[in-house]
């Protein structure tokens, strides 16, 4: 899949996370991540997103990551919403 | 498998899908349907697909509402769900057998004929038009996989032209015949949702009716309500009493070669000894014969 235009997924909800995706040139991925739980969980959010990219076959991406106390199921699901919106089947 | 109290719980609310527990219904029905908006069909697949995957739910029942045969996200909702292997899967709209067997050979299709096998999926229809009541029958002997049924009266209630009250004459036919349907099938009748969520004396007595008509147990769409479905849907104590006192005698009769017994003064028979087998079933103490 490629990402070809914006797209979003996800709420400002207690337990949710709004996730908001763009296309980036080049293959590299890019990642904001803004948590009610920052100190304490960023590098766990930032993993579970590398692994959602990982897992969906994914580069060239702006994803910017805002937490609401997410389980690891409901961010990787909002990921996979947001980029599910934002791709195209590559040939 | 008891359904005192089936709870809905909408599949795109993330607080919603994993405390669920919590509340204590019997089953949790993660809504794909009605109270998920067109834009967000897609996210709330995922996250019940994800929540099926990843987290438990002990003790519960897990069942999906998918959306109806008529729809695009019928087939998407499927394909996605059934792998992470939900107990049941309720079927909105269900008008005809031909509705079930067209889930089923949906099913068949992604799992494959082992893995759907091993899954086992129950289906429950949901009858809430005036075609599916009229269809009834021929939809529960329609596959030996439907283990109930539910009654949804807001949408038969508008296909047919009524005015929907808390009394529910204009529904009493319609839950009767979903009653008997059940019956004769031996699958479980589940009744309609009551809508108002604050009025709990307008629920007891709603639930306490169906309860009487013979249904076995009823959805609820808040978790306000799940305490007290459940509790109007339990056999009480003393029911529990009888029904234990009557297998017993019914037991030794047997032992003794006795044919005809009594508990009470009443005589036993065979419908009273079903009855009771029911009543401890519901009781959550299993078959004792």
């Amino acid at each position: 899949m490629k990402i070809i235009r914006k797209a979003a997924a996800g709420t400002l909800e207690s337990s949710d996370a709004l996730i908001i995706v763009k296309p980036l040139n080049g293959n590299d991925i890019k990642i904001e991540i803004s948590s009610i739980v920052k100190q304490q969980y960023q590098k766990k959010i930032e993993c579970a997103v590398y692994q959602s990219l990982e897992a969906l076959q994914i580069n060239g991406i702006h994803i910017k990551v805002e937490d609401r106390g997410a389980l690891d199921c409901t961010l990787a699901a909002r990921i996979e919403t947001a980029i599910e919106r934002a791709a195209a089947a590559e040939e | 498998m008891r359904r005192r109290v089936m709870l809905y719980v909408p599949g795109n609310t993330p607080a919603m899908v994993q405390n669920a527990t919590v509340f204590g219904s019997d089953s949790i029905i993660f809504d794909l349907e009605d109270s998920i908006p067109l834009e967000e069909k897609d996210a709330a697949r995922i996250l019940v697909k994800n929540a099926l995957q990843s987290l438990e739910y002990p003790d519960t029942e897990t069942v999906v509402r998918i959306n109806s045969i008529q729809t695009e996200h019928f087939q998407k909702d499927l394909e996605m769900i059934l792998p992470a292997g939900p107990h049941a899967i309720v079927l909105p709209k269900t008008e005809s057998g031909a509705d079930i067997r067209e889930l089923e050979s949906r099913i068949l299709q992604i799992l494959g004929e082992d893995s759907c096998e091993k899954a086992n999926i129950e289906i429950i229809p949901l009858i809430e038009s005036a075609l599916g009541l009229i269809n009834i029958v021929e939809i529960v002997n329609s596959s030996k996989n439907i283990t109930a049924a539910q009654f949804g009266a807001e949408d038969f209630s508008e296909n047919i032209g009524a005015r929907r009250t808390k009394r529910g004459m204009e529904i009493l036919f319609a839950r009767s015949q979903v009653v008997a349907a059940c019956a004769s099938r031996m699958i479980q009748a589940i009744d309609t949702p009551f809508t108002d969520i604050d009025d709990e004396a307008g629920l007891r007595e709603d639930a306490g009716f169906a309860r009487n008509l013979g249904f076995d147990g009823k959805s609820v769409i808040s978790p306000r309500h799940v305490d007290i479905v459940q509790q109007i849907f339990s056999p009480s104590a003393d029911e529990v009493e009888f029904a234990t006192r009557v297998i017993e005698a019914f037991k030794e009769a047997e032992k003794a070669g006795k044919g005809a017994i009594s508990v009470d003064r009443m005589m036993i028979d065979a419908p009273i000894v079903k009855r009771a087998e029911n009543i401890l079933e519901k009781a959550g103490i299993g078959n004792p014969l």
